[in-house]
C-alpha cells in the first residue's frame, strides 16, 4: 500500500462495525489478529500435551512388553467409539462455524447444541472407562495391583517372576512398570478430559449468545469467537486421534 | 460517519465440504482400528499408527479449521508447533537410543 | 473523543491521569498502565529474591556453617533462584519495558489482545503470592530445577504449592508471549515494514517465540511432579520404574531457552541504547536482527549440556556440545556489531549507557566460560562447582538485569515525565560494575579449584575469596538500592522531562509525548524513514495524515 494510499484508508475508514477494538484499524485486521492469536494459543497447547507424549514415548521404548501387556485391559471398543464421536463433534462444531460465518444465528445453535451431545457422550464413555480401572484396581495409586494385567493377558507368574515370553521381570518391576504405563493413560486421558469439559463449558456459552443473536435477529454478529473455539475444539479432537492409537491399539502383539 | 459494511468475506465452505471430510475421516479410523490389530513388529505398527494419525490430523487442520483457506502465516504457525515437537521428540530420543551403543572408553 | 484534546487545568491529558481511581488501574486495558503494574510486581520479588541472596552471602562469608542450618540454606538458594527466574529474570524486560514501550515503536494504539495482557498480569501476581506463601510457610528445598525423585517423592515442604505458583507465573509469560507475537506480525503501522522495525522489537519476536514453544513443557512437567506429590502416580521416581532423567529432558527443554528469553529482551535495549547514545544506526541491523531468530531457534536445541555427567549417552553429549558451541555464535555477531556502532559515533555518557557498556563487558566474559561448561572434558571437572554459579550470574546479572537497569534508565523520562538527577545514575551504575565483579569473578576461581555449589559451609582455604564475594555483594546491593531511591526521589522533585531528552530517533521518542496519551498517537502514523536514522535528522521517522473523524461508541480503556 503506498503512503497516498494508506492516508485515504485511515481517513475513508472509521468503526466499521461495533465489535471492533480500539487498537484496530479495520475488522479484517482484527480477525486476522484473533486467528493467529487462537494458532499461537493451539501451539503451546501442542508443546503442552507433547510433554506427556515424550514422556510415553521414553517409557514405551523402555518397557515395551509391560505397557502391550498394560494396555491389552483397554476397551479398543469404547476409544473406537470416543474416536467416532469427537470426529462427528468436530463436523457439528465446523458446521456451527460455517452458520456463524453466514450469520444463520438458529443454525449455528443447532449445531452447537449437537457438538455438546457428542461431547458430553465422549464423557459418559470416559466416566465408564474409569470406573471399570477403579474395579479393577488399575488407577496408579497406592491401591494399584498388576493383578487384572496378569489376569487379562493369560501370563504366568512363577517365584516371583512374570513371564512375558521374550523375557522375565520380577513382580514388582513387572507391577511398576505397568503401574506406570496407567499413570500415563490417566494423566494423558484426563488433562484431554479435562480439555473437554472445558470445552463444553464454552460451547454452552457460545450456544446461549448463538440463541440471543437468533432471537434478537443481530445482521452482523462477530463470527469469530466462535471460530475460534473451533479451532481449540478441533485441536482437542487432533490430540485424541493421536492418544487412541498410542494407548489402545499397540500393535498386537 | 457512513459506516460501510462490505460484506466480511469468510471461509465458509459448502456443506458437501465438510461432509465429505468427515467421511474421509471416518474412513481413516476404520483403517487405524484395522491396523491396530494386524501383528506387525512394534517399530513398523508405531509408523502405521502415527502415519494414519498424522493423516487424520492433517485433514482435520486443513479442512476443519480452514488452514487451507488461511494466510501462510496461519500455516506457519500450525507448523511451527508440530515441527518443535519433533525437535523435543529427536533430541530426547538421541540419548535413550543411543544409550547401548559401542560404550566409548572409560565413560 | 473529546479527551484527546481536553485541558484539565495546564495538565494535557495522559495515561496516567485520564482516570485515577483504583479499579481504573486493577482494571485497565492499557498496556502503558499494565507495563507500570508489573514493574512494580517485578521489583517487589526482585526485592525478595535479593533478601535471600543477601542471606546466602552472609552466610558464606565464613566456612562454617553458622549462621543458617544446611536445611535453611537449602530453602534459601531455592527460594533465591524460584523468585529470581520466574518472577523477576523471565518476565523483567518483556512484560514492564516491552509492554510499555513496543506498541509505541510499532506505532500501534495497543497490543493485539489487551484483556489478555491484563489476566497475563494477574496471572503473574497470582503465581507470584503463591511462591511467596509456599516461602512463608517454611520454604522448599529442592533448589529451583525440582530435580526428582526428591522433589516428587522425598521433600517436605510447599512444593506443590510453589509449583503452582510457577505454573501461573509460566502461563502469564506464555500470554505475553502469544500477545506480542500478533501485536508485532498484525498491528505495525502503515509503512512500518520488518526491516524499519526497532532491534528492541526483533529481540522481543524472538523472546516471544520461546516463551510460547518452550513454558508449556515446563507447566507440564512441573504438573507432573505435583500430581506425583499429591496422588503418588509415579512417573520419575526410580522405585517405580520412573527415569529421573526423564525430568531433567523435559526441565531443560524450557529452562535452556529460558536463559534466551532471559538475554534477548537485554540485547534489544542494548542495541536501542547504544544507537541512541552514539548518534548511530545500530552497524549491521538485518545481522542483529537474524541473530535474534538464530538464538531463539538454536537455543532450542542445546539442553542436554546441562546434563552431561547425569548418565546421558556420551553421543547425545557430543551432539549438545557441538550446538552450544554453535548459539555462542549469533550472540558474539552482536557484541561485534554493537561495538562497531559505538566506533567512531557522537558517545554521549549517559547513565543508560553506562549500564550497557557494563552489559557489553560482563556478557563477553559470561558468555565465554559458558563454552568452558559446553565443553565435554571440562564440564566434568566445573560442572556443580562455583563456576557455573559464576558463569550465569554473569549472564543473567551482569547481562541481563544490567539490560534491565538500563531499560529502566532509558526509558524511564517517557514513562513518569521526569528526569533522575545523572551524576547519582552513573554512580550507581559504576558501583553495580565493581561490585558485581567483586561478587562473581573470585567464584569463577573457587569454581576452578572445585568448591561445589548449593553447599552451606566450606574448608578454611577458601575463606579468603568468599569473604571478597560477600563484601562484593553489599557493594551490588548498594548500587542496586540507589536506583530505588533517586527514582522515587525523582517522581516526586526531578526536572521535568521534555519529549525527546535524549535526542533519539524511534517514534516512541518523536512522535509519542512524554507521559503519553492514553491512545499513544492521536492519528496513525505512517511510517517513512528506517530505524535509527541519525544520519538524516531534518527528516522525521512517521508522517501524520489529516485527522480521522470521530468515531462513535469508543469508550474509554481504563476503569
Amino acid at each position: 500500500m503506498s503512503v497516498r494510499e494508506a492516508e485515504l484508508h485511515l481517513i475513508e475508514h472509521g468503526r466499521e462495525v461495533p465489535h471492533l477494538g480500539e487498537q484496530y484499524e479495520t475488522i479484517e485486521q482484527q480477525n486476522d489478529a484473533y486467528t493467529i492469536g487462537m494458532w499461537a494459543f493451539i501451539v503451546q497447547e501442542v508443546l503442552f500435551f507433547g510433554g506427556l507424549f515424550a514422556g510415553y514415548a521414553v517409557y514405551r521404548f523402555k518397557y515395551l512388553y509391560e505397557f502391550v501387556a498394560a494396555h491389552h485391559t483397554l476397551s479398543v471398543v469404547f476409544g473406537a467409539l470416543n474416536t467416532f464421536v469427537l470426529l462427528v463433534s468436530s463436523y457439528t462444531m465446523a458446521r456451527a462455524v460455517r452458520a456463524a460465518m453466514r450469520q444463520q444465528h438458529k443454525e449455528q445453535f443447532k449445531y452447537l447444541l449437537w457438538t455438546i451431545f457428542f461431547a458430553s457422550i465422549f464423557m459418559v464413555n470416559k466416566y465408564f472407562e474409569y470406573s471399570a480401572k477403579y474395579h479393577h484396581q488399575l488407577i496408579p495409586n497406592q491401591s494399584y495391583s498388576a493383578e487384572e494385567v496378569i489376569h487379562h493377558n493369560h501370563l504366568k507368574v512363577e517365584n516371583g517372576m512374570v513371564d512375558l515370553g521374550a523375557r522375565k521381570v520380577s513382580l514388582e518391576e513387572f507391577t511398576g512398570r505397568t503401574k506406570l504405563f496407567f499413570s500415563f493413560y490417566f494423566i494423558m486421558t484426563g488433562l484431554h478430559g479435562l480439555h473437554v469439559l472445558v470445552g463444553i463449558i464454552v460451547l454452552a456459552i457460545l450456544a446461549v449468545r448463538a440463541y440471543s443473536d437468533y432471537i434478537r435477529k443481530i445482521p452482523h454478529a462477530d463470527y469469530m469467537p466462535v471460530e475460534m473455539v473451533g479451532l481449540y475444539w478441533h485441536f482437542v479432537d487432533i490430540v485424541w486421534i493421536f492418544l487412541f492409537p498410542l494407548l489402545y491399539l499397540m500393535g498386537g502383539q | 460517519m457512513a459506516t460501510h459494511h462490505h460484506e466480511e468475506h469468510t471461509h465458509a465452505q459448502p456443506v458437501s465440504f465438510y461432509a465429505k471430510t468427515l467421511w474421509v475421516l471416518m474412513a481413516l479410523l476404520v483403517v487405524t482400528v484395522w491396523a491396530g490389530f494386524l501383528k506387525l513388529p512394534d517399530w513398523l505398527g508405531i509408523t502405521v499408527a502415527l502415519t494414519i494419525a498424522v493423516t487424520k490430523a492433517t485433514i482435520v487442520i486443513m479442512n476443519f479449521m480452514h488452514v487451507r483457506f488461511s494466510s501462510k502465516l496461519a500455516w506457519l504457525f500450525a507448523g511451527a508447533g508440530f515441527f518443535w515437537l519433533i525437535i523435543m521428540f529427536a533430541f530426547a530420543f538421541a540419548d535413550y537410543a543411543s544409550r547401548h551403543w559401542e560404550p566409548v572408553q572409560g565413560w | 473523543m473529546a479527551t484527546i484534546t481536553a485541558q484539565t487545568g495546564t495538565e494535557r491529558v495522559n495515561y496516567l491521569n485520564v482516570r485515577t481511581t483504583v479499579a481504573s488501574w486493577l482494571l485497565t486495558l492499557d498496556h502503558k498502565r499494565i507495563g507500570i503494574l508489573y514493574l512494580l510486581g517485578i521489583t517487589f520479588f526482585f526485592f525478595l529474591g535479593s533478601l535471600a541472596a543477601a542471606t546466602i552471602r552472609l552466610e558464606l562469608a565464613t566456612p562454617k556453617g553458622d549462621l543458617l542450618s544446611s536445611d535453611t540454606y537449602n530453602k534459601m538458594f531455592t527460594i533465591h533462584g524460584v523468585l529470581m527466574i520466574f518472577f523477576f529474570l523471565i518476565p523483567s524486560i518483556p512484560a514492564s519495558f516491552g509492554n510499555f514501550v513496543l506498541p509505541m515503536m510499532i506505532g500501534a494504539r495497543d497490543v493485539a489482545f489487551p484483556r489478555l495482557n491484563l489476566l497475563s498480569w494477574y496471572f503473574f501476581m497470582i503465581g507470584g503470592m503463591l511462591a511467596t506463601i509456599a516461602l512463608l510457610k517454611g520454604g522448599i528445598d529442592t533448589g529451583w530445577t525440582f530435580y526428582t525423585p526428591y522433589s516428587s517423592a522425598f521433600a517436605k515442604g510447599e512444593v506443590s504449592l510453589a509449583i503452582v505458583g510457577v505454573f501461573l507465573a509460566g502461563f502469564s509469560s506464555i500470554f505475553t508471549g502469544i500477545n506480542f507475537l500478533v501485536t508485532i506480525h498484525k498491528m505495525r503501522a502503515p509503512g512500518m515494514t520488518w526491516f524499519r522495525l526497532p532491534l528492541f522489537v526483533w529481540a522481543m519476536y524472538a523472546t516471544s517465540l520461546i516463551q510460547v514453544l518452550g513454558t508449556p513443557v515446563v507447566a507440564i512437567t512441573l504438573l507432573l511432579v505435583a500430581v506425583e506429590r499429591s496422588f503418588g502416580i509415579g512417573i520419575f521416581d526410580p522405585n517405580r520404574g520412573g527415569d529421573p532423567i526423564l525430568f531433567q529432558h523435559l526441565f531443560w527443554f524450557y529452562s535452556h531457552p529460558a536463559v534466551y528469553i532471559m538475554i534477548l529482551p537485554a540485547m534489544g535495549v542494548i542495541s536501542e541504547v547504544i544507537a541512541t547514545f552514539s548518534r548511530r544506526r545500530v552497524f549491521g541491523y538485518h545481522f542483529v536482527a537474524f541473530s535474534s531468530l538464530a538464538i531463539a531457534i538454536i537455543g532450542f536445541l542445546v539442553w542436554g549440556h546441562h546434563m552431561f555427567s547425569t548418565g546421558q549417552s556420551i553421543y547425545a553429549s557430543i551432539l549438545f556440545s557441538f550446538l552450544t558451541f554453535l548459539v555462542a555464535i549469533p550472540s558474539a555477531i552482536k557484541t561485534f556489531n554493537w561495538m562497531a556502532t559505538i566506533w567512531k559515533g557522537r558517545v554521549h555518557w549517559e547513565a543508560p549507557l553506562i549500564y550497557a557498556l557494563g552489559f557489553l563487558g560482563l556478557f563477553v566474559i559470561g558468555g565465554l566460560t559458558g563454552l568452558h561448561l559446553g565443553s565435554l572434558a571440562t564440564d566434568v571437572h566445573l560442572t556443580d562447582t562455583y563456576f557455573v554459579v559464576a558463569h550465569f550470574h554473569y549472564v543473567m546479572v551482569g547481562g541481563a538485569t544490567m539490560g534491565y537497569m538500563a531499560a529502566l534508565h532509558y526509558w524511564w523520562p517517557k514513562m513518569t515525565g521526569r528526569m533522575y538527577p545523572q551524576s547519582w545514575a552513573k554512580l550507581a551504575a559504576l558501583m553495580v560494575f565493581v561490585g558485581f565483579n567483586l561478587t562473581f569473578f573470585p567464584q569463577f576461581i573457587l569454581g576452578y579449584m572445585g568448591m561445589p555449589r548449593r553447599y552451606h559451609s566450606y574448608p578454611e582455604e577458601w575463606w579468603a575469596l568468599n569473604l571478597l564475594s560477600s563484601a562484593g555483594a553489599s557493594i551490588l546491593g548498594l548500587g542496586y538500592l540507589l536506583p530505588a531511591v533517586y527514582l522515587v526521589w525523582s517522581l516526586k522533585y526531578g526536572r521535568i522531562a521534555e519529549k525527546n531528552p535524549w535526542g533519539a530517533r524511534g517514534l516512541e521518542w518523536e512522535a509519542v509525548d512524554t507521559l503519553p496519551h492514553p491512545h499513544n498517537f492521536e492519528r496513525t502514523p505512517i511510517v517513512t524513514r528506517p530505524a535509527y536514522d541519525y544520519a538524516h535528522p531534518e527528516e522525521p521517522t512517521a508522517i501524520f495524515p489529516a485527522p480521522r473523524p470521530a468515531y462513535v461508541g469508543g469508550g474509554g480503556k481504563d476503569g
